[in-house]
């Protein structure tokens, strides 16, 4: 009996230890092979991925100099746990901050999204080479420091800050719609810098790392296998003469306005500048952000990119319009004349400048005589074929829009603005039904009322009569590194409604506006260049905003165009006054590359019209 | 020569050959736990594997001189070698160095000690030795005060050097008692006890107790089958809380909620007691007693937690019964581990494969936490294989104590058996999260002199009596 006993709880000690060795099984089963998310934890303790951040694209102008380069500058990085007590005057003075400025970063590091005490955060952004050779010959003083090198851009010649536009780095927003992205890369943010983001960015590669416990790096993981390499981003060539840009940034100093110069027979555009400018080397770098802030409140927005986004009235300068449209209705002929006695009395009535009478359609633009538009605008709209004003203005309003007016042009640059050709709907909820006739309208006939057209507009107006009928869409990129062609878009002709026939009686005009003997009744002869032959008309655009503006547009040479110009100066008064001697000096140093007439360069470079801006009564 | 041979013949070849392998596995595991590429050789000294390399074959010299004494030695010695190691055990208390906050080494030169590891064959000899004899039974006060005393003094002075893991061995030692005539209910009842106290801290306390109301009255109709009389009280005590409960929204009196039931408890045990007592019902007062003993001591338990445990005991298994998260916290080490383990999956990353352990995220990896590196590199399989070893082992030890003739050597062996059961289920247990941290090793396997040679003592004495049991 006592031998059973025993012998059994032999058993009974035997069967609890099996018994407790199967739930150690059992549960091991369940972490190794049934529950999945150890394998996943296990990855996220010891793989760590460090993007490899490309340069990006070079940017060069049409002549193959640099415009845009990049140059290395090195974010400071930190791993909390490992960070010792440091000298921080000494850290502080070798970066060129402040003690303040140091503790101060430390405090920001925490509020970083997905801060972790492992893992590495930037502490400083974009350390200068210079105190980046400093700091690296001490850096093993700093422990849980270091240094990881990004670029940013330079800018050799500091021009045309609106057309390259600036990188920032990517917000939220971003972050969330674009997967490609993440916290603390950089993006294009205007210009073509926004518009070419992906074919500058490159491709950014990455590396994954084995750490240890205490974020030390023991390896590559499965010996680089899943490591991709950074793409360098691709080099554009922008259709821009550097030169060309340089000088008409000098000439708009102390101007507001722009000067917007396209090559007619490709669309290329020349110079874009937006005056007054910005040195584009502001917005890159630790201080981008305040330089923006300072940019932005500056009451004349710098930032504003005038020659795609500022509205102006035509003025003068539309009448070449409502001249091709009226020969091409055959509701006038080069040989019809107008008389004009100080202007156009009927209905509210159009004043005139004292000129020659009467006048044929050629002299009318070079003398850019009121009277006679308003006899060829209401021509046009009033044309008994139409029966009824609506029907006669959408007609004309049609064939204003084939010259580029009234849609955004489609550059590749963001945010262009499409200008305003008023629709026959705008009249009737403004005037109501039938409350309107051409004489209403009548402002029309000589580009203002309700008309607005930006510089590049202009510019691509000019083109089309350069090109005697066609444009092709304005661009500012004239290659793609490794593409065989830029977009198809940019190499279609855009023909205007009106027959190539008749722009030569226009160019004839303008040809005569230019270079007509003194006292011929030219409204720019002061644009005039011996032995290159310019075509130009000027306008005077009434605003709102204050004094006339002064326009004037123009191509070069005559029977061979190379280059449209368009100019505006914002209140700056006739367009014969300033408009037409900067697009005439801008057209000699394109043509020339030297210039001939350095009074008429130094009147324009010493002139501040600033203070113009109060309208003159 | 013969006696040579004789020794040879009669040793358990067997057990020997799992010793080696473990022993073997272990070494290859520190290795892979604390590998580096600019150590890499097996016996490089100054690394833990070469160490480890010294201690083994130390161990197997304290093995090959086991087998060449006499088993009658321990006999003879039990006592005095007890009392030897319950000296050093009090010196190390006075000398002793602090390692991660519990005072248990003794620095000999660049050489420290674990007394603690040496202590637990040492009781175990002393337990044989008291209870070997044939005269001993373990049916009176006398015996079980002995008993007691000498598993307590050793425990008592461990856990006064704040090492409380290795106090939780002696512990085991119910199992010798349990194999030499300690009644089987007595099991029963510390397992209910331990039971009640996890179960105390995870519940309410108003839960465990109609828990155990319902669970008393179980046994108690099972016992008497009045089941009728027992719906009758259960129906009372009810109607008792739902009178207090109209009481007190009737004259709005505003009473605890947990008083609606701890006053029908309690009426129901004074009820119970008091009619069991008058009318000799024996099974009416021993459930009120059961009843009202296990209530107090569910309450007491969670007192005895929040007031006499070590923050760092509370934290530890708080985390285990999911009580309290805190993965980088107290939770840190279970979590790593189970990581580690986890992403082995079934066939292992390999021999030096493993990340989580090589790169430091597992802490203790070559000692404590040892199993991980099994686990993460060797898998599921390879774990299996580890603790089917180990269990292979500790059915082959129990075999050899139940085969031993004299009563010392069989409880020698039990002694054996449960010390090795306790340090590989609580080491384990605790690396894949089924039992709070406690920092004890794991047999044969995790790095440090001290413990593999205390184990390989143990394991060689019963091996000894084994090969000596024809003789004599």
């Amino acid at each position: 009996m006592q031998l059973n006993i025993t012998t059994d709880k032999k058993y009974i000690i035997s069967g609890i230890i099996v018994l407790v060795f199967i739930v150690i099984v059992v549960k091991l089963f369940y972490i190794q092979v049934v529950d999945s998310s150890y394998k996943f934890s296990a990855n996220n303790n010891v793989l760590r991925y460090i993007t490899q951040y490309p340069a990006r694209g070079l940017i060069y102008d049409r002549h193959g100099e640099m415009m845009v380069a990049n140059q290395v500058v090195y974010d400071v990085l930190i791993i909390k746990n490992q960070v010792k007590p440091f000298d921080t005057l000494e850290f502080a003075s070798m970066l060129g901050l402040t003690t303040d400025q140091v503790k101060d970063a430390f405090l920001q590091v925490k509020k970083q999204k997905g801060y972790s005490p492992r893992k590495s955060v930037v502490l400083l952004k974009q350390i200068a080479d210079s105190s980046y050779a400093k700091l690296q010959e001490v850096l093993y003083k700093y422990h849980g420091f270091e240094v990881q090198p990004r670029t940013v851009r330079i800018y050799p010649r500091a021009v045309a800050g609106h057309l390259l536009g600036y990188v920032g780095e990517v917000d939220e927003s971003v972050i969330k719609n674009r997967p490609y992205y993440q916290l603390g890369d950089y993006i294009g943010i205007n210009g073509m810098e926004k518009q070419y983001e992906v074919e500058l960015r490159g491709v950014k590669g990455v590396s994954i790392f084995m750490v240890d416990v205490h974020n030390r790096i023991k390896g590559s993981y499965e010996d680089g296998r899943y490591d991709s390499v950074a793409r360098t981003g691709k080099a554009l060539t922008c259709t821009i003469d550097l030169d060309l840009q340089e000088y008409g940034e000098r000439l708009m100093v102390n101007k507001i306005g722009s000067i917007v110069a396209i090559e007619p027979k490709t669309g290329e555009v020349l110079a874009m500048v937006s005056s007054p400018t910005y040195d584009p080397t502001l917005l890159v770098g630790r201080d981008r952000a305040n330089n923006f802030k300072m940019l932005q409140t500056d009451s004349l927005k710098p930032i504003f990119n005038r020659s795609i986004m500022a509205l102006y009235p035509p003025g003068s300068t539309f009448k070449v319009v409502n001249a091709l449209i009226g020969l091409e209705e055959g509701v006038v002929t080069p040989q019809t004349r107008y008389a004009c006695y100080g202007g156009y009395t009927v209905g509210r009535g159009v004043g005139c400048h004292h000129h020659a009478s009467p006048l044929d359609l050629s002299h009318s633009i070079a003398s850019s005589c009121n009277t006679y538009y308003c006899h060829v605008f209401r021509n046009i709209v009033d044309n008994k074929k139409f029966g009824s004003i609506e029907d006669g203005f959408s007609n004309w309003k049609t064939q204003v829009e084939s010259f580029g007016y009234g849609h955004a042009l489609g550059i590749d640059l963001p945010n262009e603005r499409k200008g305003i050709v008023p629709s026959v709907n705008f009249y009737n909820r403004y005037f109501r039904k039938g409350g309107w006739n051409s004489l209403t309208i009548i402002s029309l006939s000589i580009g203002q009322g309700e008309l607005a057209a930006t510089p590049l507009q202009m510019a691509n107006l000019v083109s089309t009569i350069a090109n005697r009928g066609y444009y092709f869409t304005p661009h500012v990129v004239k290659s793609i590194e490794g593409q065989p062609a830029i977009d198809p878009k940019f190499t279609e002709r855009h023909p205007s409604s009106v027959d190539a026939s008749w722009y030569d009686y226009i160019i004839e005009g303008m040809d005569l506006a230019v270079n007509c003997a003194p006292g011929g009744g030219g409204t720019a002869r002061i644009a005039a260049i011996p032995d290159i032959r310019i075509c130009g008309k000027t306008g005077t655009s009434q605003n709102p905003h204050g004094a006339d503006h002064s326009v004037f547009f123009a191509f070069a040479p005559k029977d061979d165009p190379k280059i449209a110009i368009a100019v505006y100066v914002e209140n700056a008064g006739f367009g014969a006054t300033w408009a037409a001697p900067i697009a005439s000096l801008m057209i000699e140093k394109y043509l020339r590359d030297s210039i001939t007439r350095p009074d008429l360069e130094n009147y324009i470079l010493q002139a501040n019209l600033l203070n113009r801006r109060a309208k003159k009564k | 020569m013969q006696r040579r041979s004789k020794i040879v013949d009669n040793l358990d070849w067997t057990t020997i050959f799992i010793y080696i392998l473990l022993v073997l596995m272990g070494w290859m595991n520190i290795y892979a736990a604390v590998y580096s590429e600019e150590h890499n050789s097996i016996l490089d000294f100054s690394q833990r594997y070469g160490k480890q390399m010294v201690w083994i074959a130390f161990a197997f010299a304290i093995a090959i001189t086991i087998m060449l004494s006499s088993s009658r030695l321990y006999v003879v010695f039990a006592y005095f070698i007890f009392g030897l190691v319950l000296a050093l055990l009090l010196s190390t208390l006075v000398f002793g160095k602090v390692v991660n906050a519990s005072k248990s080494w003794i620095q000999i030169g660049s050489f420290g000690l674990q007394p603690a590891e040496f202590a637990k064959f040492a009781t175990a000899l002393a337990l044989a030795k008291l209870m070997g004899p044939y005269g001993f039974k373990l049916n009176t006060f006398t015996s079980y005060v002995k008993v007691g005393l000498i598993i307590a003094l050793p425990a008592g002075i461990i856990l006064l050097q704040n090492d409380t893991g290795s106090a939780l061995v002696f512990g085991s030692f119910i199992f010798i008692l349990y194999r030499e005539g300690l009644p089987g209910w007595i099991l029963v009842f510390l397992f209910f006890l331990v039971s009640l106290f996890i179960l105390t801290l995870i519940f309410s306390s108003i839960s465990i107790m109609v828990f155990l109301y319902v669970l008393t009255l179980f046994v108690f109709i099972l016992q008497t089958r009045k089941y009728k009389d027992a719906l009758r009280f259960t129906v009372a005590l009810v109607g008792i809380g739902l009178l207090m409960y109209l009481v007190s929204e009737l004259f709005d009196i505003s009473i605890p909620r947990s008083y609606f039931f701890i006053f029908p408890v309690a009426a129901g045990v004074l009820i119970a007691g008091i009619y069991g007592f008058v009318s000799r019902f024996r099974p009416a007062y021993l459930w009120a007693a059961f009843l009202g003993v296990s209530v107090m001591y569910s309450l007491s338990a969670d007192y005895v937690f929040q007031n006499v445990l070590d923050v760092h005991h509370q934290k530890r298994i708080n985390d285990l019964l999911g009580i309290e998260s805190d993965p980088l916290g107290w939770g840190y080490n279970v979590n790593q581990s189970k990581i580690a383990i986890g992403s082995g999956g079934i066939v292992g990353k390999g021999f030096l494969g493993g990340t989580q352990t090589k790169y430091n995220f597992v802490p203790e990896q070559s000692t404590d936490f040892i199993f991980c590196t099994v686990g993460e590199e060797w898998g599921f399989l390879g774990s299996t294989v580890v603790l089917g070893l180990f269990l292979y082992l500790l059915l082959r030890l129990i075999r050899i104590a139940e085969r031993q003739r004299e009563g010392f050597a069989r409880i020698y062996g039990y002694g054996v058996v449960s010390i090795l059961f306790f340090h590989i289920v609580v080491n384990v247990g605790m690396t894949v999260g089924i039992f709070p941290v406690i920092g004890i090793p794991l047999p044969f396997f995790s790095y440090g002199g001290s413990s593999l040679w205390a184990f390989t003592i143990l394991l060689f004495i019963l091996l000894k009596f084994d090969s000596d049991r024809f003789g004599h």
